[in-house]
């Protein structure tokens, strides 16, 4: 099945440019969810509030968790990308979850096979493909927390490789087709998952593409932990990546020139999703599906993406605009190895 | 060749490509603890920080690459590698290059691994223990995704012929090819040993070398050579003249034969053509093997240049150190180094009267140059960090001086004020509030700072036992301006009137203004870097305290006026709009049950052993801050013990009061037809023929925008409406547990607050319980509607059950007031002695009372914010003023 999905996706994006969805949290937050709704009846005994741990929605509430999925589906994403961000023991200690972190990958998977299963039904001329997101913790394995000790970190790199390994397993279980290690600011991190997802891939001896993707998060031009896009992409080109990319962070006629940087070293494909252009005072993006897809057609339009989404703030509104705007273009062509500098 | 090989390329921060335009590659060796007895022995002493300018240097000097290595018997490798390596990833200007890991013992080589976040090469494995172990350290090396250096050497040892070079390097590219390692990815080391030794069999050791240098660059598609070039010129040591130009001799002749990079000592070597003529032909008869007497010579003429060291060099790199001292000080701040700021920072505090004007001064100029460059992207982060702690150096330099002052001034211990400082929880980001700190903190502030993901409760926790003058919270990412919220409220909640600070790059005056002013009686200020903290800071506990707290109020009504003005109310449905998609229940296949009795009725001293068997246990030990779900929190590592002693101390407790009767339960509740009548009201009525009105209910309706497939909820909806003709029912109730107050009065008289507190935390499960057992009595025997159900305490406490019974003044319906209906309704103070106070809170504190909705598809909800048109007709409902109304429901008001 996963040979398939590969040559599948391979076919497909040499001939278009394929559509990931929109956010996940700007959706979510719509529907004004209280902490009985992140409780459910599994969690009513939680000892810690749970308000705002969206992950666990996949169980407490996957109607909302599928129907969104299903909404980017309605409006032409190939890919649901599943509502698993926080899904690492990791990140979940905060809310001492740490024990539901395989359900919370699981139940991420299903919600969106759900919706990828019955869209791939409805449009068979269009299968539609789950991505198991993993995001990049709340620690940083490059970063001392102390400015008194620069030596110091909070999480170690098996740390991380074991909890992306458990996040992994949920995901592939619950039916992801794909990997997308997400929202990069230390690439310490990253390679962490990347290590992670090949080794549990080799577990299965099986196929998964693999899709990472950056965030750059200031007018540096650099990740969080310091790295050009370029030093980025040769960190990570070992992993038998599908696909590299950016996402979030500053909208995307910031990221503009960052993806011409990428597009030129790459020898993967390229994805882009960037947020609905920047926060405003309350954390609000205003951004309009109109003027998102003015910012992103230079994209699209200078051939530097393969594959294109949203990050925070998009909805299905900035996705159907995408979808137009991206099936005006040819997508991007591959480099070949020889040219990856 | 079929394909063309890509370049190899590596990464520290940035990139590096090896091809064929970038000539030969440096790699700096010095941070080696079996080549550099400096190195050495600080690192033997645990002195990383200078250990940690070595590497400074060497990158200085032109190294491209810093090896690593870090292997003495007397030295945890794995440790001491890790430590290093963390140490050089917060020096960005040593980690923009790539690491090589340098060990002969791959668990280090591992930890080496764990810790780059770039494209590191592993130097170095081989053969050595055979073709097994060799691929499995590949395996591990490729997943790790780092470039390798292979050493010449096998199962019989080391090659030293050019034979065996080319052999083993040739069956090792072979293996590392099959496993699918990246041929651009292999480096070969074929060995440089020392020449020149006066035994002949190693005076051919550099030829060979080329040789088989060169075979491999055409024999080995993509691979490259490397080496350690020092060793060539081993036994001139101590004489670095000669020396120095042997490596370069050397150099120039591996490199023309192809090699690649070096591990060299980037500060030991001369340009070739510098080499004084006679000493260059000297130093290449010893290279190439040219004549017999060739080493003899070199000796002879070593002797003679022995002492000329070549020390110009050091001068330039401290060429910044004859700047003015601002300049000096700026250089420090923005290149992160610490070495001479102490120097610097003397010197600044000679030239001014008072000390803490150095730090106002060049050093605040200083750190305002980092902030203008990091905010044009030309510094970036991991450097800030740096400059932050050049900065502490410097102020910890200065503070016993400015102490000293105050001393003698008459100032003394008399610092300005304390200052809380937390980032909040969920964010890490820490940066700006440590300088915000330092800045404080040398202002006379005494900065209690509690660090980075720092829950609510803490911050203020702290606050109090600190009694702290202000706090102040800072955040980087979005989500971390609603935490901020959530702190103001907790204040608001705790009755605290400590001013509060909001500071970090995603706060801003508006929000802060829009969004958080509003939840906190006390000041709240927004402050928009570390240099405008210290003013608000000292407003803030300065005389003129209450004027400029006046003013930053006045300033952020008008910044709440213009930002509503500008925004609109767009998030926010009509009434109308609301009321139409409200929740439709199905109707068809549902027929209410008819209460078996329908009225009021009491439920007076009920047992109080039949209660306590339906505890929940869980919020108990919450109310005593141990985390945990019980029984499992009895277990628990970490909180274990003491909710262990505290479960104990209750249960004894607990028995005094069931045997003794200390504390009383009643309940009254009432069963009646309802139906709806429209407007979110709920009509109750006297009897089954529906015609006279007991009371009416006012819900309210969710009103915020939802996507399409939801509906705007309301209480309202869950009882049939009046034209539907269906008869329905609703029910209220009330429950409390009396004498929980005397008896901790009765505690406290003794000094005993432990069992005061555990006397009301105990109240409160009776009350909670009994609220559990009503319901479920209503539901199997009252009501009757669910009369089957059977269902396990844990299953009720995760409340599996059928119906719902939100409580006035909870977020399904948060309005207060209809504490006063459900009273009336039920003549609860008659009834069981339970009153309301003016403000609606039910007094004893352990009651609970609400509503009863028995439709399966009746749910808990929170109700959200409102709108004006939804206000007004709710005053128009409940026949209350407007303003009476807005003071009511201002939490949910939009």
């Amino acid at each position: 099945m996963s040979r398939d999905i590969s040559t599948h996706l391979s076919e497909t994006l040499s001939k278009r440019i394929m559509l990931l969805d929109g956010a996940m949290g700007t959706m979510i937050q719509r529907h004004k969810l209280e902490e009985e709704d992140f409780r459910g009846a599994h969690f009513e005994m939680h000892p810690h509030l749970l308000k705002g741990n969206n992950d666990l929605l996949s169980i407490t509430r996957p109607d909302v968790i599928e129907g969104i999925h299903s909404a980017y589906f309605e409006v032409g994403s190939d890919f649901a990308t599943t509502n698993s961000f926080n899904g690492t023991r990791i990140a979940q200690a905060d809310y001492q979850m740490e024990a539901h972190v395989r359900d919370i990958n699981f139940y991420a998977a299903q919600c969106a096979r759900r919706a990828a299963d019955e869209w791939t039904q409805k449009t068979p001329e269009q299968p539609r493909f789950v991505i198991g997101a993993l995001g990049p913790t709340n620690r940083t394995a490059s970063i001392s927390p102390d400015v008194e000790d620069p030596g110091k970190r909070l999480v170690s790199f098996d740390d991380l490789r074991l909890a992306y390994k458990e996040a992994c397993n949920g995901l592939l279980d619950g039916g992801a087709d794909l990997l997308m290690i997400e929202t990069i600011f230390d690439t310490l991190n990253a390679k962490a998952a990347l290590f992670a997802a090949n080794e549990v891939a080799d577990e299965r001896e099986r196929i998964v593409p693999i899709m990472v993707s950056g965030t750059i998060t200031d007018a540096s031009g650099r990740t969080l932990s310091g790295q050009t896009v370029e030093a980025f992409w040769v960190s990570m080109m070992h992993g038998q990546l599908f696909s590299i990319g950016l996402n979030c962070a500053m909208g995307a006629k910031d990221m503009l020139p960052y993806i011409k940087r990428l597009d030129k070293v790459s020898t993967r494909l390229v994805s882009a999703h960037p947020n609905a252009g920047l926060p405003n005072e309350f954390g609000e993006y205003d951004q309009t599906p109109e003027q998102m897809v003015a910012e992103l057609e230079p994209f699209v339009a200078g051939g530097h993406v393969n594959i294109l989404g949203g990050c925070c703030g998009t909805t299905p509104d900035h996705i159907a605009a995408l979808r137009q705007l991206a099936d005006r273009f040819v997508p991007r062509k591959l480099n070949s190895e020889e040219q990856a500098a | 060749m079929s394909k063309t090989i890509p370049d190899m390329i590596l990464s520290g921060l940035e990139p590096l490509i090896l091809n064929a335009s970038t000539g030969f590659v440096n790699v700096g060796e010095r941070a080696n603890v079996t080549g550099s007895r400096k190195f050495a022995r600080l690192i033997g002493e645990g002195n990383y920080e200078e250990a940690v300018e070595i590497s400074r240097l060497q990158v200085e000097d032109g190294a491209q690459i810093i090896d690593i290595n870090m292997d003495d018997a007397m030295l945890d490798g794995v440790a001491a590698m890790r430590r290093y390596l963390n140490l050089l990833s917060a020096e960005p200007s040593i980690a923009r290059v790539p690491f090589m890991i340098d060990s002969s013992k791959f668990e280090i080589i591992e930890a080496g691994l764990q810790c780059v976040q770039g494209k590191a090469i592993v130097n170095s494995i081989s053969l050595k223990e055979g073709e097994k172990e060799f691929i499995a350290h590949a395996k591990t090396i490729l997943r790790y995704g780092a470039a390798v250096v292979v050493m010449a050497f096998d199962e019989k040892g080391q090659a030293d012929t050019y034979q065996r070079r080319i052999d083993i390097c040739k069956r090792s590219y072979d293996k590392l090819v099959s496993l699918g390692f990246p041929p651009q990815d292999i480096v070969f080391d074929p060995n440089i040993f020392p020449i020149a030794t006066g035994i002949p069999d190693h005076d051919n050791y550099a030829v060979d070398f080329f040789k088989a240098t060169k075979w491999i660059k055409n024999n080995l598609p993509g691979a490259r050579v490397s080496g350690g070039v020092s060793n060539v010129s081993f036994s001139f040591r101590g004489n670095n003249v000669v020396r120095e130009a042997m490596h370069s001799v050397f150099l120039y002749h591996a490199v023309n034969s192809g090699m690649d990079m070096g591990i060299v000592n980037a500060g030991m070597l001369t340009v070739y053509d510098d080499i004084p003529k006679d000493l260059l032909e000297r130093v290449e008869d010893v290279v190439l093997n040219r004549r017999e007497d060739a080493a003899e010579r070199l000796i002879e003429f070593a002797e003679q240049v022995k002492d000329q060291e070549a020390d110009a060099k050091e001068s330039d790199k401290l060429k910044w150190r004859e700047g003015d001292l601002q300049g000096r000080i700026t250089h420090a701040l923005v290149k992160g180094i610490t070495e001479f700021i102490e120097q610097d920072a003397e010197e600044a505090r000679q030239q001014t009267d008072k000390t803490i004007e150095v730090i106002e001064g060049p050093l605040m100029v200083g750190m305002n140059v980092v902030g203008d460059l990091f905010g044009a992207g030309k510094m970036f982060l991991p450097q800030v960090v740096k400059s932050a702690r050049v900065m502490k150096k410097a102020v910890a330099y200065l503070l016993p001086y400015i102490e000293e002052e105050k001393k003698a001034s008459g100032e003394e211990a008399q610092n300005n004020g304390t200052i809380i400082m937390a980032t909040v929880k969920g964010d890490v980001h820490d940066i700006g509030k440590n300088i915000v700190g330092v800045v404080l903190a040398c202002n006379n502030f005494e900065v209690v700072d509690l660090g980075v993901m720092v829950p609510p409760e803490k911050i203020l926790d702290e606050a109090q036992a600190a009694n702290a003058d202000i706090i102040g919270l800072s955040g980087l990412i979005t989500p971390s301006l609603d935490e901020m919220v959530t702190v103001a409220q907790l204040m608001r909640e705790r009755d605290m009137d400590v001013p509060l600070l909001i500071g970090g790059a995603t706060t801003s005056k508006v929000h802060t203004a829009v969004k958080i002013e509003p939840e906190y009686s006390g000041a709240v200020v927004h402050v928009l870097d570390a240099s405008k903290t210290v003013p608000v800071a000292t407003a803030l506990t300065g005389d003129g305290r209450t004027s400029f707290i006046r003013n930053v109020r006045n300033e952020y009504v008008k910044v709440r006026e213009d930002n509503a003005k500008r925004r609109g109310k767009k998030a926010i449905t009509a009434l109308g709009f609301a009321r139409k998609n409200a929740v439709k229940l199905k109707t068809e296949d549902y027929s209410p049950v008819k209460p078996a009795q329908l009225g009021v009725q009491v439920l007076g001293n009920y047992p109080l052993a039949e209660i306590f068997e339906r505890f929940d246990w869980t919020p108990f030990f919450k109310s005593w801050e141990l985390a945990g779900k019980y029984p499992n929190i009895l277990e628990d590592e970490v909180v274990g013990e003491e909710a262990t002693k505290l479960f104990h101390d209750a249960q004894v407790l607990l028995n005094k009061i069931v045997d003794q009767e200390h504390f009383e339960c009643a309940a009254v509740f009432g069963l009646f037809p309802a139906n709806g009548i429209g407007s979110d009201s709920t009509e109750i009525y006297v009897d089954e023929s529906r015609c006279e009105v007991q009371a009416t209910l006012h819900h309210l309706r969710q009103q915020t925008e939802r996507p399409v497939s939801n509906p705007y909820r309301s209480l309202a909806d869950f009882v049939a409406p009046k034209n539907s003709r269906i008869k329905d029912y609703m029910g209220a109730f009330a429950v409390s547990c009396f004498g929980a107050e005397s008896m901790a009065k009765a505690f406290e008289a003794n000094h005993d607050d432990y069992n005061a507190i555990m006397t009301k935390a105990l109240a409160d499960r009776f009350a909670e319980a009994f609220a559990e057992l009503l319901h479920e009595k209503i539901r199997k025997h009252y009501w009757g509607y669910a009369a089957t159900e059977d269902l396990s305490n844990e299953a009720l406490i995760k409340e599996a059950y059928q119906g719902i019974r939100p409580a006035p003044g909870y977020p399904a319906c948060p309005e207060h007031t209809e504490k006063g209906t459900l009273w009336k309704l039920l003549d609860v103070e008659r009834n069981i002695g339970s009153c309301l106070t003016e403000n609606f809170a039910m007094a004893p504190a352990a009651s609970v009372s609400g509503w009863y909705f028995a439709h399966p598809e009746a749910r808990y909800f929170g109700l959200g914010k409102i709108g004006k048109d939804q206000l007004e007709d709710y005053a128009k409902r409940k026949g209350m003023s407007l303003e009476e109304a807005e003071r009511w429901l201002r939490p949910n008001l939009a």
